[in-house]
């Protein structure tokens, strides 16, 4: 199997914008004795000849508590004032069938870093109104440490409550551009 | 522009609220530091008393501190920990969680102790607390130990190093102040 890095051949051709109804940008990461998931539900991405981008607004955590959501956008967590959004652009993909890798930046809380997504793409298909759409999933681990979330509490045992390791996962629909 | 001084303490020859005021002589002259000093008329924390109107002694808390542009705490420790009337006045002015006046507010936290180690335990915790509030915690610590040796009998701040500190720990606070405000300091 031939694997192509060059971006007009890892995504199809065109401009393609986000179907934000149906797609997710969130994070998990294990909490306690299980795993705490959230999500951002303002979030923008657009497939072009460039590549991949997208942001997500970090006042628009949608977790179950109100009180937790300003926890997390306070200077403790994401420190919404200063930093409001989240965003990625593409430098590299590679693809392989079904399989897709997106190496780009990632800026959370003001600090950018390398990342490296990987999940898989769909062919597009038509659907009901005639419009062609394709879908991304894709996933990476960052370690929030390195963008300044540093919050923890140590267990009684000593141990920390919360590990550096955080999961960013994306499920992407794109639309293409009229 | 404004910098809210709460000290922890309600003594009237407390060596936390002469610290405040050492820091308000260290502060530049576009900055006014206004203490506090109605913290013993805070009354105990109670949902039940958590409504709109407030309490009028914790209205005007919450106001003091949403007027302010900064705030610097300075504690005493009792026990290892943060006083229960500072921890308590905290704990009103946090409430309701997500538009309290605290939150993204820079803040810093001193303290001054008569033992060796100037109530670095209290400090740590307070700044917990404030962090939890969604406070902007300034990493900065003054730890006035052996307090009653530091301050003359004027009350001013004695000891050349610890002044040296505090104005230190003041930079970094107003650091954290809109650029708009810094300018003014050009």
């Amino acid at each position: 199997m031939s694997v192509l890095t060059d971006t007009q051949a890892a995504l199809p051709t065109g401009t393609w914008n986000l179907d934000p109804v149906h797609s997710s940008i969130g994070f998990e990461i294990p909490y306690l004795a299980g795993t705490f998931r959230g999500q951002f539900a303002d979030v923008e991405a657009k497939v072009t000849e460039e590549g991949l981008t997208g942001s997500a607004r970090v006042a628009s955590i949608d977790v179950k508590d109100e009180n937790f959501s300003a926890h997390l956008q306070s200077p403790d967590f994401f420190d919404a004032e200063r930093h409001p959004e989240l965003t990625f652009e593409s430098r590299e993909l590679e693809r392989s069938a079904e399989a897709l890798t997106v190496r780009g930046d990632i800026t959370i809380r003001g600090v950018t870093g390398p990342v490296e997504l990987t999940g898989t793409i769909s062919e597009p298909l038509t659907d009901y109104a005639d419009r062609q759409r394709f879908g991304l999933t894709l996933e990476a681990t960052v370690d929030r440490t390195e963008f300044g979330l540093n919050w923890n509490a140590p267990l009684p045992s000593g141990e920390p409550a919360l590990p550096n390791d955080v999961k960013l996962i994306a499920e992407l629909y794109f639309v293409r551009e009229a | 522009m404004k910098v809210l001084g709460i000290s922890g303490s309600l003594r009237r020859d407390s060596y936390n609220t002469k610290l405040l005021r050492a820091a308000g002589e260290l502060l530049p002259p576009f900055v006014e530091l206004e203490i506090w000093d109605a913290l013993k008329e805070i009354p105990p924390y109670d949902e039940d008393d958590d409504i709109e109107p407030a309490p009028a002694a914790v209205a005007a808390l919450r106001a003091a501190v949403a007027d302010a542009d900064a705030v610097l705490f300075a504690t005493p420790e009792y026990n290892s920990s943060v006083p229960g009337q500072l921890k308590n006045a905290v704990d009103w002015a946090s409430r309701p969680i997500a538009t309290n006046p605290l939150r993204n507010k820079p803040v810093l936290v001193v303290g001054a102790s008569t033992g060796a180690f100037g109530a670095v335990w209290s400090q740590a915790e307070l700044r917990k607390v404030l962090a939890a509030t969604g406070a902007r915690v300034v990493d900065g610590e003054v730890a006035v130990g052996h307090a009653p040796t530091r301050f003359d009998d004027d009350g001013a701040l004695q000891d050349e190093g610890m002044r040296d500190q505090l104005r230190e720990a003041l930079e970094a606070l107003l650091a954290e102040l809109p650029a708009g405000y810094l300018a003014l300091a050009v």
